[in-house]
């Protein structure tokens, strides 16, 4: 009996019905359409900016076996920069045409990307390169790393809350009916979408997508057939970074009000996604991140103080059922 | 056996070193009353006490173990606030200290079984953003549920009146508290040697469990996990076991942090900064070795008393200079502090104690 009901779970694909359960379940708590209908388009957006910034964390763990506890530098760092560049191209942001917003737009999350992709190699040459495979270590200079980080934000954006201007064509929702959605949230996540798909192409349609797939299924074997894994975990890390802080720009963006500890709010988020998603692999980044930007939306409008426990609960319901994850790339 | 080889060849300088000062900082400690009347001072020495038993069980699971936690101030907070709750609820009395203390105690061994088994079977950086998850909804929770534990605010109680310095302990010809070099034999001396004396115990408690065949098959696990298990003990239940016992031992010296401080708030137990503390100070003052969490907290917390005076001071003097007053200015001390910890991981992964007793706490 229980094997039939498991087939035919896995039938319908598997783990990847979760979210829909999990959408069925609060409609029926809910009761409301257009309620519900507006909290899913936030649970998708919220999940999409946390998948960018889950994803390369988990990446960087599959290939290289090292987990940075400083990634939520990046978050912050992408998301200071895209806030200051907005405020600094002004009227380009708040009026004009919607082609000069969307051009400052991307001048905003170009910069934190690009920075987050520079700040990615440097970080990984000086902070990581010399304590591979000492998992202890790590965890410890990349704590390091993150103080001296968030320091650094203090230091130049100072300890107050920042205003983001958000570019006037993403301002207003749009409308059907009794049902408003966002167009903030719809753009986050078409991004997301759009990042996830081609990162899905260019892990399992390009060369360097099949050697990155090796090196997480085993590090030896690829080094032993004569390819520089330690370059191409370099690029890994510097894209992992820069989607960082690219996830942190889109978050700038979404909260409209950041402050320093923006890094390490989202970072429980960003852990708990990696856990539920399985380290290593992209398609559990983003089941992980729907799951709890849905679960997020969902209990902050039903339980407002359950909020961040049920996704620890979460976390805790999955690790029992499955140890490792839900789509882990890395065994053991 | 090695060690015992070392010992015997040669005079081990950096041992004695090692073993001094930290017999110089308990001497210190023990007559702290005395040599440093001033209020600022006391609460240093209290600190210094209270933070000695935190780090030293801490250190039980980095240094000893091997296990990465986040989740120390979590078990460290609910000593305090059960503690807390009590004494507020409850009234000034020795059996609110009693009762609330055990219940929180007993909140973090419950709390820590179900995370040991739940969660210490999977990789070591697993665990660790388990706890870290974990401590953080703690947190949360704390500020959240305002009714029983004052939010962000904390809450502030009496204690027991035999530790008010209004309490004489010893009365003089005038009924006044008796006087010996000066210091009045009042309740808050009482006070202090009541924290005094309890972290003193709870040291030489972990100093016994390190020195006990179970420190032997912790270390073991922690140099290597396949061959302890292979050899018969099972790994997953050791570390439960330590894990639960060092939150215990971090839910007591709560309950001494909230009867010192007769405050209770998320900055001084739950906080994310106090975790960070706990692991600077093991990794500055050396993995590994009890002593060394002597060594590392008297250093960490000496400098956070009293270094950000001198930045003070720095920044005032290079006013005139760029950046360099942004750098020195006292709110980024631990801008510095991380460099250092940087450095220290990298150059002396053993810190202060290990470096100085030349036995590495991790290769």
């Amino acid at each position: 009996m229980t094997k039939t009901i498991s087939d035919t779970f896995e039938r319908f694909g598997g783990v990847f019905l979760l979210p829909v359960i999990l959408g069925l379940v609060a409609f029926l708590l809910i009761g409301r359409p257009s309620t519900w209908v507006t909290l899913t388009v936030a649970g998708l957006a919220m999940g999409m900016m946390i998948f960018l910034m889950a994803s390369g964390l988990s990446l960087i763990f599959g290939l290289m076996d090292v987990l940075n506890f400083g990634h939520s530098a990046f978050v912050s760092f992408g998301a200071f920069i895209a806030a200051s560049v907005l405020a600094s191209l002004g009227v380009w942001v708040t009026g004009g045409s919607a082609a000069m917003n969307i051009l400052a737009l991307m001048a905003a999350i170009a910069a934190a990307t690009a920075f987050g992709a520079l700040a990615g190699w440097a970080f990984e040459r000086i902070i990581v390169k010399p304590v591979y495979k000492d998992h202890l270590r790590q965890i410890l200079i990349t704590m390091g790393a993150l103080i001296v980080a968030e320091e650094i934000i203090l230091m130049v954006w100072g300890g107050s809350p920042l205003p983001v201007p958000r570019p006037a064509v993403l301002t207003g929702s749009f409308v059907f009916g009794n049902i408003s959605i966002e167009v903030y949230r719809v753009f986050a996540f078409l991004l997301g979408l759009a990042v996830y798909i081609a990162m899905h192409f260019a892990l399992n349609r390009t060369r360097v997508g099949l050697l990155i797939r090796a090196g997480v299924e085993n590090r030896e074997m690829v080094e032993a057939l004569g390819f520089r894994i330690d370059r191409l975990f370099i690029a890994v890390f510097m894209a992992g970074s820069a989607l960082a802080a690219m996830g942190g720009a889109m978050w700038a963006g979404y909260q409209g009000l950041i402050t320093p500890a923006i890094g390490s709010e989202m970072m429980i988020l960003v852990f708990i996604v990696v856990i539920i998603g399985g380290l290593g692999s992209i398609e559990g980044s983003l089941l992980g991140a729907i799951l709890v930007g849905l679960m997020a939306n969902y209990v902050a409008f039903l339980f407002p103080k359950m909020s961040l426990a049920s996704n620890m609960i979460l976390m805790m319901a999955i690790l029992l059922w499955r140890p490792y994850g839900l789509k882990p790339a890395v065994k053991g | 056996m090695s060690l015992l080889v070392n010992t015997s060849r040669r005079v081990p300088v950096g041992r004695l070193v090692v073993y001094g000062v930290v017999l110089v900082v308990g001497l210190c400690l023990m007559f702290a009353p005395f040599l440093f009347p001033d209020v600022r001072a006391q609460e240093v020495a209290a600190r210094i006490c209270v933070f000695i038993v935190l780090v030293a069980s801490y250190d039980l699971l980095i240094g000893y173990t091997g296990i990465v936690s986040f989740a120390h101030t979590m078990f460290f907070g609910l000593g305090a606030y059960g503690t807390a709750i009590a004494l507020r609820t409850m009234g000034p009395g020795f059996d609110a200290i009693l009762l609330g203390g055990s219940l929180g105690v007993l909140a973090a061994l419950v709390l820590a079984v179900l995370i040991g088994l739940l969660s210490l079977r999977v990789k070591a950086i697993f665990f660790a953003m388990i706890t870290l998850a974990a401590a953080s909804v703690m947190m949360v929770l704390a500020s959240q549920l305002s009714e029983f534990t004052g939010g962000e605010d904390g809450m502030t109680y009496t204690i027991p009146r035999f530790f008010s310095p209004a309490n004489t302990l010893v009365e003089d010809a005038d009924g006044k508290a008796l006087r010996i070099f000066g210091v009045a034999l009042n309740g808050r001396l009482a006070l202090y040697y009541f924290v005094f004396l309890s972290s003193l115990f709870l040291f030489l408690a972990m100093l016994r469990i390190v020195a006990s065949p179970l420190g032997t098959v912790l270390e073991a696990i922690r140099e290597n996990e396949m061959r302890a298990e292979a050899i018969g003990y099972r790994v997953v239940s050791y570390r439960t076991a330590i894990f639960c016992i060092a939150a215990v031992i971090a839910a007591l010296a709560g309950i001494l942090r909230a009867v010192w401080l007769r405050y209770t708030g998320p900055d001084v137990t739950l906080s994310f900064d106090i975790m960070l503390d706990v692991l600077l100070m093991v990794v500055i003052g050396g993995m590994g070795t009890m002593m060394g969490a002597v060594i590392g907290v008297v250093i960490m917390t000496l400098a956070q008393f009293y270094l950000k005076d001198l930045m003070e001071a720095g920044a005032s003097a290079t006013a005139d200079m760029p950046l360099l007053p942004d750098m020195l200015n006292p709110d980024r001390w631990l801008l510095w502090l991380g460099i250092v910890f940087i450095l220290l991981v990298y150059f002396f992964p053993a810190g202060i104690a290990g470096t100085l007793m030349g036995k590495g706490g991790h290769k």
